[in-house]
């Protein structure tokens, strides 16, 4: 069966394939012929499956978002890009799908570090390579895992070696500034034992209609450490497809902050496994209005004995904005001893937004502390009443609450940088007059 | 300062309040007491602009503006401040930050410039002091995991650094100890000055033993049933309420003799 949309995609195919990195990798031209064959069989994912029931991703069947023209990425003004890009940090900057050496920050990087792009790094680390991608989406059943190992144009390399602490956090830049244009990335991000590192993920885009469809592996090795941040902020008429599939060894410690606030249509999936005593926390916060639909499916898997994770997601939604939020936990047979609680707190500002919510536990050992709650509510009069009280006019009130509801999660962040320009977002979109960023 | 009259409160569509006339002079406190369900409550909410009243008959005037018609906000910022009966918790919004974004909404309200913020903390932390309160309650949650009696002295530091000229207390005393009583009595008592009034909507006569009143009057079935000075406190508290309960507002001339006496 292959569907009609896939044909249009798989047909364009063939003429950009030969631009596409990694010609010369036999390994990664099966992995990406098997990734077509799949794709061409299974299409884009559809309501009917269980996972995306609440996402309707038709939409960019209709159009034919293409990648770059003669892979040559668009230009981005440099002021424009400091609002996003960090101070800070070491920086990959991707524009239409492609790396710029001119926008990126790379100095003073460690020599045992590497830090480059995905196309690069086919051909400076192949053999490390090799072993890592699409090791951690194996097994997925995910179309758009298969739409992105075929069409990834390029990406971010990370490897950080076993025993280094990175000085400066890494950040990926992910740009999109034509129209029409469909930017398929593939990330990885390798930290090895003992290790520690943290790297942050930033969409943005110039306000057209365009498809970011990003798939990020993430390895964290023995008792190291990997906080990874996503910013999404892509433009309001863009789709955004992102994958984070996370392979946690013994003693790893993942922590992840996901930040969606941008797109017409976005789908995050977040899904760890976790070895022996891994730890994995996962925070979320989306933020729709208008017409924005946001959906976020976390999956954390506990394999092995005391391992714990904790998730909170929390969802603010306007006008005729539609979040969704699936969470599973996984406690496997032998996971003895896991310590879990998954939380999904929502709050709807108006009568037409819609949340759907549906944590599910899936536990199979029998000695095991797992929790899940959930949550759903508008903001509470009363207290819109005791700040009118207190000089502050209705608005101003409302925004107060909206914003204290999600700064919880961006009191999370702890590089200061990064932290500020969420505030300022979150602030921007819940303005309260005469506020200072001080005072918060 | 304030000057209600004949006024009908009703809450949907049943009358709560049925004509309640008082006169409220700068410098003067009048306390409000009534059995439950008399309409005490509500006095103090319409005064304040919660929404869910509807005034079908008579005026509010304060200052000579007519409050019904202000948003909550606006009536704060002209100077009318609600100490609430039971102050709402506010997660992620400081102390701090609230005190700073009302003192600075009142000042833009009158054309001044916002505080200064070395003035604004001096002022605050003297204000924290009076009311044995710790420092550190500023930067925590509006109320947030606060105990009965701190929530209520809350209250008073913020009608302490807020200044305003009419201060509603709504059921100040309940639920507080003695010592707290007496932290919350000395903070409103420091600050009663010439051109500062306040009402105070009690329950319970102790109170008035720390706060001492000009004029207390009785409210019962939505009307003041019986005004008098600080005496009549003291025969409420010996009588009880079923002494006024069987009242009714046909016993208005000493009610009338004392509102007129006030104005």
């Amino acid at each position: 069966m292959t569907t009609a949309t896939a044909s249009r995609y798989t047909a364009e195919y063939q003429s950009i394939a030969p631009a596409l990195p990694g010609q010369s990798l036999t390994w990664l031209q099966q992995l990406r012929s098997e990734a077509l064959a799949s794709f061409s069989v299974h299409g884009f994912p559809s309501l009917r499956e269980e996972d995306w029931r609440y996402t309707n991703v038709s939409a960019i069947e209709k159009k034919l978002f293409k990648p770059v023209a003669g892979l040559t990425a668009g230009t981005v003004d440099a002021d424009w890009l400091r609002q996003h890009q960090l101070e800070d940090a070491w920086s990959i900057v991707l524009v239409d799908g492609h790396f710029s050496a001119a926008l990126s920050v790379l100095d003073g990087l460690p020599e045992s570090v590497s830090l480059m792009s995905m196309a690069e790094a086919l051909s400076a680390q192949s053999a490390l390579l090799e072993r890592y991608l699409g090791r951690a989406v194996a097994g997925e059943d995910n179309s758009f895992i298969a739409f992105n190992t075929a069409w990834f144009t390029d990406g971010l390399f990370v490897h950080v070696p076993a025993g280094q602490a990175l000085a400066k956090p890494v950040q990926l830049l992910h740009v999109v500034t034509q129209a029409e244009t469909l930017a398929a990335t593939r990330h990885v991000v390798i930290i090895d034992d003992m290790a520690e590192a943290q790297v942050i993920e930033t969409f943005v885009g110039l306000g057209q209609a365009y498809l970011s469809a990003a798939v990020t592996e993430v390895f964290v090795g023995p008792n190291a450490d990997l906080t990874l941040y996503k910013q999404q902020s892509e433009s309001d008429k863009a789709y955004h497809f992102g994958g984070i599939y996370v392979k946690q060894a013994r003693d790893a410690r993942f922590r992840h902050h996901n930040f969606a606030f941008g797109s017409l249509l976005a789908r995050n999936d977040i899904h760890a496994d976790l070895d022996h005593a891994s730890e994995c926390e996962l925070n979320g916060l989306f933020v729709g209005g208008k017409r924005q639909h946001i959906d976020n499916h976390t999956r954390i898997n506990h394999l092995e004995p005391r391992g714990s994770s904790r998730e909170v997601y929390k969802g603010v939604l306007d006008d005729r904005a539609r979040g969704v939020f699936q969470g599973r936990v996984i406690v496997a047979q032998d996971a003895q001893n896991t310590d879990s609680e998954m939380n999904n707190r929502n709050l709807l500002l108006s009568d037409d937004a819609e949340i759907d919510t549906k944590p599910q536990l899936e536990i199979y050992a029998d000695d095991v502390k797992c929790g899940h709650g959930v949550t759903v509510g508008q903001l509470d009069e009363k207290s819109i009443f005791y700040l009118q009280s207190r000089c502050v006019d209705e608005e101003t009130a409302r925004n107060m609450l909206t914003f204290a509801f999600a700064n919880e999660m961006v009191d999370k962040v702890k590089i200061k940088d990064l932290h500020d320009r969420l505030l300022e977002q979150l602030l921007a979109r819940f303005p309260q007059e005469g506020v200072k960023k001080e005072w918060l | 300062m304030l000057s209600i009259e004949n006024l009908h409160v009703n809450v949907g569509d049943k009358p709560i309040l049925k004509g309640i006339n008082l006169q409220v002079n700068a410098g003067e406190i009048h306390a409000i007491m009534g059995p439950n369900g008399s309409g005490k409550s509500t006095l103090s909410h319409v005064l304040s602009g919660k929404s869910g009243y509807t005034v079908t008959e008579g005026s509010i005037t304060y200052q000579n503006k007519n409050l019904v018609d202000m948003a909550p906000e606006i009536r704060a910022r002209e100077g009318v401040f609600l100490a609430f009966q039971y102050p709402v918790e506010i997660p992620g919004v400081s102390n701090i930050y609230l005190l700073k974004a009302a003192l600075n909404a009142i000042r833009k309200h009158h054309g001044q410039p916002e505080v200064d913020a070395m003035d604004f903390l001096t002022l605050v932390k003297d204000k924290v002091r009076l009311l044995e309160m710790d420092e550190r309650f500023l930067y925590r949650a509006v109320n947030e995991g606060f105990s009965g009696g701190e929530k209520k002295r809350n209250e008073i530091l913020q009608m302490a650094i807020l200044e305003p000229k009419l201060c509603i207390l709504d059921e100040t005393d309940s639920g507080l100890d003695i010592d707290a009583l007496r932290i919350v009595a000395d903070g409103v008592n420091s600050l009663r000055s010439p051109d500062r009034s306040f009402v105070m909507v009690t329950h319970y006569q102790r109170l008035l033993s720390y706060i001492k009143p000009d004029f207390v009057h009785v409210l019962a079935h939505g009307q003041i049933v019986k005004s008098g000075g600080p005496e009549l406190a003291l025969e409420l508290e010996e009588k009880g309420y079923s002494w006024v309960d069987r009242m009714d507002a046909g016993d208005k001339a000493t009610q009338g003799a004392v509102a007129g006496g006030a104005a």
